[in-house]
């Protein structure tokens, strides 16, 4: 689905690449997270793979960006914007203020591609439901709290419904159950096969739990690419600036102490189900 | 500095009810983590402390101050308020113009604003950004821009709208650093936040809302365990309560320390892990 082959961009009026000969494929079908320090190149790597690296924000680039059969630096973002939704991380960016009510924002986007009217609604209620703001269709986008904007955000490109989806930390002002909610859709998602999830995320035990694949960005290029347990537990993180969850220390302390045994060859958990099964007594 | 919200009712022009007979105290040097779900009227009651929103029903006192009775401007000299986006309050061109905006307003000296400007910036870790553009810098590093605005007017209460929302952990590690300094200084602080890890490591007393009412309201020990509760807040125990509740302990362990002495405590009469 994705092939980004020796990818490297810098912006415009910077000298500092944002991202260096970045290689990363990623199949249809997969839940991909993007975990690294801020400043990493994380967004710059959603952009590239939406189009708006090079389209939106300019700079010198390098390398190959491919989304199913088009390359994206080549193809004009309304020819991609069918086909690949971005949610950025500031919802504040993407909420239209063209539309009057949240359902209408919501069907903006199918509007703009000629959907026939019933299945907007149809496919925007949807979307509303999905996100929890089922009750508040009728309330100005500009009425709702940061995060239900944030869920607005997310709704409108669900109801898109993208081959690919990029999410820029999609989660950041959700409560706990909305995160939840969310990364079980996306889960669901992934696995009907209708959809490929790229997000970006700082709440590693999420990865751990929904993700396929763990890839972590820093300074601007891929140092760690794996199962998310084996790449989140490793010690190694720590120096990147990721702190490890809390379940993660626990049994790392635990172990250091003497109070565990070590893994015998299992990563340390990363979950709460794996901190729980890892430090339990029989 | 004692803040007092009683009986507080607010609608907006929407009609949406985002606070219904709200009331609570934070004693003066306390600190307070409000949690609860998205639209809960979290920043709606945080915004009645600085004025920036008065009740329709009920009063909000800041010490001997009633909200009702005093401008922005002046409850700026008591409570400092960053927002949960750092775009809706940045506007200065520099940096520094940006935090030295709030004590050139209240009057200081030259020198008294040179000096309160420069321990912000320290604290936040800025004093090398001085010259730059807010919006030059990263969304997290405007999120700290945002704060140092807050502490350099050296108010006695200071609200934290959703502070960790896409920091990395060493933001993160920073800004708890700043909320254990507002301790030690005797400072009120409130935080909004759904980072209950955050809440549990750095706040004394947790607050939890739901649709504009307060769920429940005691220490963070006692009330970051109860599970049922924060449930109804859409929110959940912080990590390490969490495994210890997992694991069939009835403490409430803030630290990985803490954690670590529950652990030989509660497993120490058994033979071996499975």
């Amino acid at each position: 689905m994705i092939e980004v082959h020796g990818f490297s961009f810098t912006y415009a009026g910077t000298a500092t690449p944002a991202l260096r000969d970045v290689d990363l494929k990623v199949p249809k079908g997969q839940l991909c997270a993007i975990v690294g320090p801020n400043g990493a190149g994380k967004s710059t790597l959603c952009y590239a793979l939406a189009g708006f690296v090079p389209h939106f924000f300019r700079g010198e680039l390098k390398g190959q960006v491919r989304v199913g059969d088009r390359n994206v630096p080549d193809t004009p973002l309304p020819e991609l914007s069918g086909e690949i939704g971005l949610v950025f991380q500031n919802p504040f960016n993407q909420i239209t203020g063209a539309r009057f009510t949240v359902l209408e924002e919501v069907a903006f986007g199918l509007e703009n591609l000629g959907v026939p009217r019933a299945e907007i609604l149809d496919r925007a209620n949807e979307a509303l439901r999905l996100t929890g703001l089922g009750s508040l269709g009728d309330r100005s986008p500009y009425a709702l709290s940061g995060g239900q904007q944030q869920r607005l955000a997310i709704a409108s490109m669900l109801a898109m419904r993208p081959r690919l989806l990029v999410l820029d930390e999609p989660t950041s002002q959700l409560d706990p159950a909305g995160t939840e909610a969310l990364f079980t859709h996306l889960s669901d998602l992934v696995s009907s096969g209708s959809m490929t999830v790229v997000l970006t995320e700082h709440k590693l035990e999420w990865v751990a739990t929904f993700a396929h694949r763990a890839v972590v960005l820093a300074a601007g290029q891929i140092v760690a690419d794996g199962e998310p347990r084996e790449v989140l537990a490793s010690p190694a993180m720590e120096a990147l600036g990721i702190r490890p969850t809390y379940y993660t220390q626990a049994a790392r302390a635990a172990v250091a102490s003497g109070l565990a045994p070590d893994g015998r060859g299992r990563p340390l958990p990363v979950t709460l189900e794996q901190a729980a099964e890892f430090l339990r007594w029989r | 500095m004692e803040i007092k919200v009683e009986a507080v009712t607010f609608h907006y022009p929407s009609g949406v009810l985002a606070l219904n007979e709200v009331n609570v105290t934070v004693g003066a040097g306390e600190t307070v983590a409000v949690v609860g779900e998205n639209g809960a009227g979290k920043t709606t009651l945080a915004r009645h402390l600085n004025g920036l929103l008065r009740p329709q029903s009920g009063e909000v006192w800041i010490g001997d101050w009633n909200t009702r009775q005093k401008s922005v401007a002046s409850l700026s000299r008591r409570v400092a308020y960053v927002f949960q986006n750092p775009d809706d309050q940045l506007f200065a061109r520099t940096v520094w113009d940006e935090v030295a905006f709030g004590p050139r307003n209240l009057g200081g000296t030259p020198q008294q604003v040179e000096t309160d400007v420069r321990a912000a910036l320290e604290r936040c870790g800025l004093q090398d950004a001085v010259g730059r553009h807010p919006y030059d810098l990263p969304a997290a590093e405007r999120k700290f821009v945002a704060i140092a605005a807050a502490l350099a007017m050296r108010t006695p209460v200071v609200i934290l709208d959703e502070p960790t929302t896409g920091l990395d952990a060493g933001g993160v590690e920073r800004l708890g650093a700043l909320v254990e300094g507002l301790k030690q200084e005797g400072r009120t602080a409130l935080t909004i936040t759904h980072d209950l890890d955050f809440c549990a490591a750095h706040f004394e007393r947790v607050v939890v809302m739901s649709e504009g009412r307060i769920l429940g309201d005691g220490p963070a020990r006692q009330v970051l365990r109860e599970a049922a509760l924060l449930q109804q807040a859409h929110v959940r125990p912080p990590q390490l309560i969490a495994l210890a509740m997992a694991l069939g302990f009835p403490t409430s362990p803030m630290t990985v320390p803490e954690f670590l002495a529950d652990y030989r405590r509660y497993t120490s009469q058994r033979s071996s892990p499975q």
